[in-house]
């Protein structure tokens, strides 16, 4: 029941990662200022929320986890990278 | 009513609602995300103060080592899901393949650790010291609290390879396999965001 997704997933998401992240360095290679820097930056930061979403979901598996556990640390990664893009753009004003 | 909703929501999830791995393994993983959450926003809100500064010192900092060791990571927790998902098929060479990925995840392991370490001696080289910046201080708290998380995640690599060559994880009994590979995870998960925050946001 469980063989299907369990082999399969980890190749899928190591692939999606290695992209994200290959995207995530040419991003922060531009040397971007102003309002098209800034949501450069923004993105690379929703890419680490992407990212991060991946392993804690499928190679953590907290996509079969409860809710509660789940919820931690996604709940985690959102307050930490919507903190972070606060500050950044509180910086950047 | 209920039990067609029940039915639904079973096809729509393969496992049965379970955390993978120890519980009390979890209580610690999530007092660690905390101990990075609030170093990561205080290095968030400290770069806000003066984005000038960090920015500078940023600029001294080795992207590429950094999408190298990225990658390393990725890749490393990537076979530690195969390893449990390989043994959890089970079969007659389980264990040997589970072992295989996890030696290879310890090779990623070990190269994120020479990448990183030759970063720090390029540093130090250079004469940087915690007391050098805001950012240095930063910079060196954080990347050094995250690399001791690696070196302690290679012994707890080592261990489950041990383990699993013995073949001590089997079918049905994979829960210390699990809770390594969790801690494992975590360590990945960190970097994912320390990588943008610390190397790329400028």
């Amino acid at each position: 029941m469980q063989t299907r997704d369990s082999i399969h997933s980890p190749l899928t998401v190591w692939l999606t990662l290695v992209v994200a992240t290959g995207i995530t360095f040419f991003a922060g290679e531009f040397e971007g200022s102003g309002p098209a820097g800034r949501w450069l930056v923004v993105g690379v930061l929703a890419l680490a929320l992407f990212k991060g979403s991946l392993v804690a979901l499928h190679f953590m598996e907290l996509r079969h986890a409860p809710a509660v556990w789940r919820w931690s640390v996604l709940g985690w990664l959102w307050v930490v990278v919507l903190g972070i893009a606060g500050a950044y753009l509180k910086g950047a004003a | 009513m209920s039990r067609s909703h029940s039915s639904s929501s079973a096809a729509a999830l393969p496992l049965p609602a379970a955390l993978q791995g120890d519980i009390a393994v979890w209580i610690f993983l999530l007092a660690e995300l905390l101990a990075f959450g609030v170093f990561f926003l205080a290095y968030a809100f400290a770069r806000a103060r003066n984005p000038a500064l960090f920015d500078a010192a940023q600029a001294g900092l080795d992207r590429q080592s950094g999408l190298i060791n990225t990658l390393l990571l990725v890749s490393s927790s990537a076979l530690v899901a195969h390893a449990v998902a390989v043994v959890r098929r089970g079969g007659s060479d389980a264990a040997r393949r589970a072992a295989g990925a996890l030696l290879g995840a310890i090779a990623c392991a070990l190269g994120f650790i020479v990448v990183k370490g030759s970063e720090y001696a390029a540093h130090f080289a250079a004469g940087m010291e915690l007391s050098s910046s805001t950012f240095s201080m930063f910079y060196l708290c954080l990347t050094g609290f995250h690399f001791f998380h690696v070196v302690l995640g290679l012994a707890v690599l080592a261990v489950l390879w041990r383990q699993t060559v013995a073949g001590v994880y089997r079918l049905g009994d994979v829960n210390g396999l699990e809770s390594g590979a969790a801690y494992w995870h975590m360590v990945d998960l960190v970097w994912l965001v320390l990588f943008p925050l610390v190397y790329l946001m400028h």
